[in-house]
């Protein structure tokens, strides 16, 4: 497939009287990472959660590889088998195993043998550093430890493309890096990525476009070099300048 | 606001046809499965024999004074003893998470209160508080089965009431107290400002679905003679010799559970909502 993997075409999501989301176009090819920034507050939670069908858009469309998933006739969960979602409070269900939080979705979504699912959820540990806690339960792991795993949940189904929103904010400084590292492998593997960030500086080396979302639109999009060192839009600049005032960049 | 394009306009024609599909659906089975009900009930054998004793029209018509009058003996009931299951069962829930020593014979009273009045059945509670208090015959106990009812079902109600709240408080994080300590709040404080609140909003759905229990077992101070809607009902069935009198109190209970039923339902459907928003990206 040629086109785009995921592809926002006029997205509108209106809370009340709250429009937050103007009409938002953005295209995700395959194998690309797309950075998401913008203020807080500015719709990147919204915007995500439009992608992955967990709230209903209000006008526009998503396609996801060239199927309306906008359409009410699509089945919502049919949908969401094909994305894989990491929300930013790691989200790990409580009750169950680090190996069985990763196993679920493939044996129970997906059909797939327990012994085939568990195997490839060892590798996945494996990589991520973490094969020695699959028997844990999540609360006995650090915060990092628990979104690393969250990744590699959303992993295991074989999504086509990866949504993450700000998986880091809820980290230490110190926790942020091993997750970042598992987002670049991940990268480098060719999984197509869309993510919301405020770590511009993992933005620059690892995406292949950033997005400025502004007042309900892609205010300016490209490689992150322009983006984020030569902006074109006079509101890109003022908000990395504050980035940078905060010390982000 | 720019108007909706014409894609979005046919997403919500669609969605609004499929609505309107599926009431219809809805609407047909509902009405077949009342049809099948009511021939395969008016076509059983004793059904002239039922329909007469149960549902006399003129009986019912006749009865349906004194049990609404009485009903509202019921009324009473329910709205007296439910304001005071509240108080009461908050007030031992919050006994029994009070930590510290000095507290303890409090905490062992509360517990074996919910002990007790948990395992204890209604009707026997009503028949010991009813016939054995005024039987003490001490100077102040009241004597009309309207206090001494309710006293009974504030008694056993405020056991079942007093765990909910319970689990309601323990099921706030403990990060939460911890918080409002460590902003320097007293326990007394902490548990007023930070957690109650939270637990009351955890709880609600489970404490009107024992409102809704409580809404018929107001019925059965008719035990200790006083005249409410089962006790009315009762009189006219002994003055018929039909028990549509019955039918009709049984009726009258369903009207006022109804309401309750769907605020119940409302209000969980709204708690859901609330936390389905936000947190969850
Ligand atoms: N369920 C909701 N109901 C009403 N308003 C909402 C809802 N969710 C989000 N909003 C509003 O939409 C706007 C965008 O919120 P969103 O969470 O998408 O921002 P964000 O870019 O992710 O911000 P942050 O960087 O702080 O995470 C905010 O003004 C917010 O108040
Ligand atoms: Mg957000």
């Amino acid at each position: 497939m040629n086109g785009p993997v995921l592809d926002l075409r006029g997205v509108v999501k209106v809370f009340g009287t709250n429009r937050v989301l103007r009409g938002v176009d953005l295209a995700i090819g395959e194998h690309r990472v797309v950075a998401l920034i913008g203020g807080s507050g500015s719709g990147k939670s919204t915007l995500l959660r439009c992608a992955s069908l967990l709230e209903t858009v209000d006008d526009g469309q998503v396609l996801l590889d060239g199927e309306d998933i906008t359409d009410p006739r699509v089945d919502a969960d049919r949908v969401r088998q094909r994305m894989g979602v990491v929300f930013q409070a790691y989200n790990l269900f409580p009750h169950l195993s680090v190996l069985d939080n990763v196993t679920l979705a493939p044996t129970v979504v997906h059909g797939r043998s327990r012994a085939d699912a568990r195997e490839e959820a060892h590798a996945l540990l494996d990589r991520i550093g973490l094969a020695d806690k699959a028997g844990e339960f999540p609360d006995r792991l650090s915060g990092g430890q628990q979104q690393r795993v969250a990744i590699v949940r959303a992993l295991a189904v074989r999504p086509r493309v990866l949504l993450l929103d700000e998986i880091t904010s809820a980290l230490d400084p110190e926790l942020v890096g091993e997750v970042l590292g598992v987002v670049r492998e991940v990268a480098a593997q060719g999984m197509t990525i869309l993510m919301a960030t405020h770590e511009m500086g993992f933005a620059r080396q690892v995406a292949d476009v950033v997005a400025f979302l502004h007042d309900g639109v892609v205010l300016e999009s490209g490689p992150p070099d322009q983006v984020l060192g030569d902006p074109v839009q006079p509101r890109t600049r003022q908000f990395l300048a504050r980035v940078i005032d905060a010390g982000r960049l | 606001m720019p108007p909706p394009s014409e894609l979005e306009l046919s997403r919500r024609a669609w969605r609004r046809h499929r609505a309107r599909r599926s009431t219809l659906v809805a609407l047909v089975s509902t009405l077949v499965f009342a049809l099948v009900a009511y021939l395969v009930v008016t076509h059983a054998p004793g059904w002239p024999r039922v329909r007469a004793t149960f549902f006399s029209p003129s009986v019912a018509a006749e009865s349906l004074p004194d049990i609404a009058a009485g009903l509202w003996l019921n009324l009473q009931v329910l709205v007296v003893g439910g304001l005071l299951v509240l108080v009461v069962g908050l007030l031992v829930a919050v006994v029994r998470t009070v930590r510290g020593p000095a507290f303890t014979p409090l905490r062992i009273v509360a517990t074996a209160y919910v002990d007790l009045f948990r395992g204890i059945p209604l009707i026997i509670v009503l028949y010991l508080v009813g016939f054995g208090l005024p039987a003490l015959r001490l100077e102040g106990v009241p004597t009309s089965p309207f206090v001494l009812g309710t006293v009974a079902i504030v008694l056993t109600y405020s056991a079942y009431v007093a765990e909910v709240f319970r689990a309601g408080i323990e099921s706030v994080h403990p990060s939460q107290r911890a918080a409002a300590r460590s902003l320097g709040l007293t326990h007394r404080q902490s548990m007023r400002i930070v957690v109650l609140p939270q637990a009351l909003r955890t709880v609600t759905p489970a404490l009107l679905n024992d409102f809704v229990a409580l809404q018929k077992d107001v019925g059965l101070i008719s035990v200790l003679g006083a005249v409410d809607a089962v006790r009315s009902a009762q009189i006219a069935v002994g003055q018929t010799f039909n028990f549509t009198p019955y039918v009709v109190a049984g009726l009258l209970f369903v009207l006022l559970a109804v309401p309750c039923a769907r605020v119940a339902d409302a209000v969980s459907a709204r708690a859901r909502r609330r936390q389905q928003s936000g947190g969850l990206l």
